[in-house]
């Protein structure tokens, strides 16, 4: 699928949804719980989770990729875990701001 | 992209938590989506296009910000004190519209046309009854408008700000992490709902898990009870709320305050005095300085904890100058200093501070878009950058006295005026000079002037003395020509000074 930033999108295998923050040109092959995800609002055909993308996604976390160029923020956290062409994308640190308001 | 994204994350990360608290009333995370949705329900019954509030802070006012976005109309916060034809004109900018407000207001107002008027008891009272819940989706499209806020207007009429979902999402993601905060941590947030200070305080403090507990109408008694009955953590407060905070711990023997971990300060100018007694007072509390404008969707740049404590600890002039300094730009901004003629200038350059980013808006309802091709927004706020970064405020660019064709900063010679002894505040502004096109004026304050006092006599020897004083510290040229005594200088609630109203005193009084 091809992914715009602000877009939020989600699992097709578990109760994960994401807000894209940023997101590379062109077609990607984005997987959560190793189907590919779905624009929300778009129901699941019933596919069951893959034994090895279990890894899960948590509320508020931020996802990416090796090169930096996907960042995911899980609006819905769930089973599966977000892969990008198979690779597992992980969580970034927070770089923590002092309180302004 | 919605701020009722943030408030569904909330709602499911710790729906029990509390959210907000005004006395003895409090919504958790939960409370606080449900009464969004059975708000906005409400709202899309009348057929508003707008939801505004004339009122202070209370439980209606973080409903009413995302009953709007779920319904998918701007919110608009009205200044509680305008009056009269003021009140009437705005109201007439923002029909059809549904406005929250109290008993005596929904009596004179419920007679215009194009208005729904609900008590704020009304409001609140349907929002958080029994009964459907708002079934329906939020808008998605990140362009809608979240927010009209109109601005302080200390330069001329108000005017709204368009804030929209993307800036204010932007915002937040950008500088708050989600669920970051303890579960004890509470913020007291005192700040107008009309002030974008008021509105951030609430979108990260739902994002971040922290309680808010609202204190309708500031005074530095009530902000010390509230402090120490709620155990706050994190305060929000203008420099003048801190000055009057100090004062009333200093005439009171009621003991510190030990769970206030943080106080960030904005919205004006902070005294070096001020900050160097509050860092004194409060040794284990962590400071920080934001700085931001209305059409960025709050805070730009952040002097931290960290720097408030390298700069006040350092024999090195040009790190303990920090302290008055704004701080450095957050990680998803971008700052440059530019001449008039919108060339960027270098470290130490005095200019106008230019932002971008994706939270900045730089837009009027009236006006349209105020950001350059490439996205720049020019704040029209005068300041330079040193060589780290950090960020040095010289007053609004439409402030500048311009002497004889030389570009003169107020701010510069009301901090040398603010100097002497007998000084405790002082406007410089700009008046008509046939000679010099603009002359420097000065307006001062003296120590133990009584406010609401009578005008003083002038002394020719402090006069003199104060041209002097200035003369010796800066160029002659901004020495001041005229020197008057006031017993106060205008502000706004906000503490902003209102130079054009000393600049109108002045040239009336002449």
């Amino acid at each position: 699928m091809e992914l715009k930033a602000g877009g939020r999108i989600r699992s097709a295998v578990c109760a994960t949804e994401v807000m894209v923050i940023l997101a590379p040109q062109g077609e990607v092959d984005l997987t959560c719980g190793g189907a590919a995800m779905l624009p929300l609002g778009t129901e699941p055909d019933g596919a069951t989770i893959a034994d090895d993308a279990k890894g899960g996604t948590q509320i508020g976390k931020r996802y990416v990729n090796e090169a930096g160029d996907l960042e995911l923020l899980c609006t819905k956290p769930g089973d599966g875990s977000l892969q990008l062409g198979g690779a597992d994308l992980t969580i970034k640190g927070a770089k923590p701001l002092p309180s302004s308001d | 992209m919605n701020l009722m994204m943030l408030l569904e994350m909330a709602s499911s990360g710790f729906g029990e938590r509390v959210a907000v608290q005004n006395a003895a009333d409090a919504l958790s995370y939960a409370d606080l989506f449900r009464a969004a949705g059975r708000a906005a329900n409400r709202v899309q019954e009348t057929g508003a296009t707008r939801l505004a509030v004339l009122d202070v802070s209370s439980l209606a006012i973080p409903i009413g910000l995302f009953a709007s976005a779920w319904a998918g109309v701007p919110f608009v916060p009205l200044n509680y004190r305008l009056t009269g034809d003021e009140l009437e004109r705005l109201l007439g900018e923002i029909t059809p519209a549904v406005l929250i407000t109290d008993p005596e207001r929904k009596a004179t107002l419920a007679h215009l046309p194009g208005l729904t008027v609900m008590t704020r008891e009304e409001f609140i009272g349907h929002a958080t009854a029994d009964g459907p819940d708002h079934s329906g989706e939020w808008p998605m499209d990140p362009e809608e408008i979240a927010i009209l806020l109109y601005t302080s207007g200390t330069t001329g009429a108000p005017k709204a700000a368009v804030l929209r979902h993307k800036h204010l999402v932007s915002y937040i993601l950008g500088s708050v992490e989600f669920m970051s905060a303890d579960e004890r941590a509470a913020g007291l947030v005192c700040v107008p709902p009309y002030h974008i200070a008021g509105m951030a305080a609430i979108a990260s403090s739902v994002y971040s898990g922290r309680r808010i507990v609202q204190l309708a109408n500031f005074s530095p008694t009530d902000w010390l009870d509230l402090a120490r009955k709620e155990k706050i953590t994190n305060a929000f407060v203008v420099p003048t709320m801190l000055a009057r905070i100090i004062e009333a711990l200093d005439d009171s023997d009621a003991g510190d305050l030990p769970d206030l971990q943080a106080i960030s300060y904005g919205g004006g100018k902070m005294p070096l005095a001020l900050i160097e007694r509050a860092l004194k007072l409060f040794p284990d509390t962590n400071f920080t300085n934001a700085y931001g404008l209305t059409e960025t969707s709050s805070t730009v740049t952040v002097l931290g904890p960290d720097d408030h404590r390298v700069a006040a600890a350092s024999e090195d002039p040009e790190v303990r100058r920090r302290l008055v300094s704004v701080g450095r730009a957050l990680p998803t901004l971008e700052i440059e200093i530019r001449d008039e003629n919108g060339k960027a200038l270098g470290p130490g350059e005095s200019g106008e501070i230019y932002v971008r980013g994706e939270q900045v808006s730089g837009e009027y309802l009236s006006k349209g878009s105020m950001l350059e091709a490439d996205g720049w927004f020019p704040t029209r706020d005068g300041g330079s950058l040193d060589a780290e970064g950090y960020l040095f405020l010289e007053g609004r660019v439409d402030d500048v006295i311009v002497r004889g064709g030389e570009n003169l900063s107020p701010g510069e010679i009301e901090d040398v005026l603010l100097t002497h002894a007998s000084v405790a505040d002082a406007a410089v502004v700009g008046i008509p000079d046939e000679q010099w096109g603009e002359a420097v004026a000065a307006v001062i304050v003296l120590h133990g002037a009584v406010a609401g006092g009578g005008g003083i006599a002038a002394e020719p020897d402090l006069i003199g003395e104060l041209q002097q004083w200035v003369k010796d510290r800066l160029r002659s040229s901004r020495t001041p020509q005229r020197i008057e005594f006031v017993p106060e200088l205008p502000y706004n609630e906000t503490g902003k000074l209102l130079r054009r109203v000393v600049r109108a005193q002045l040239v009336e009084a002449s």
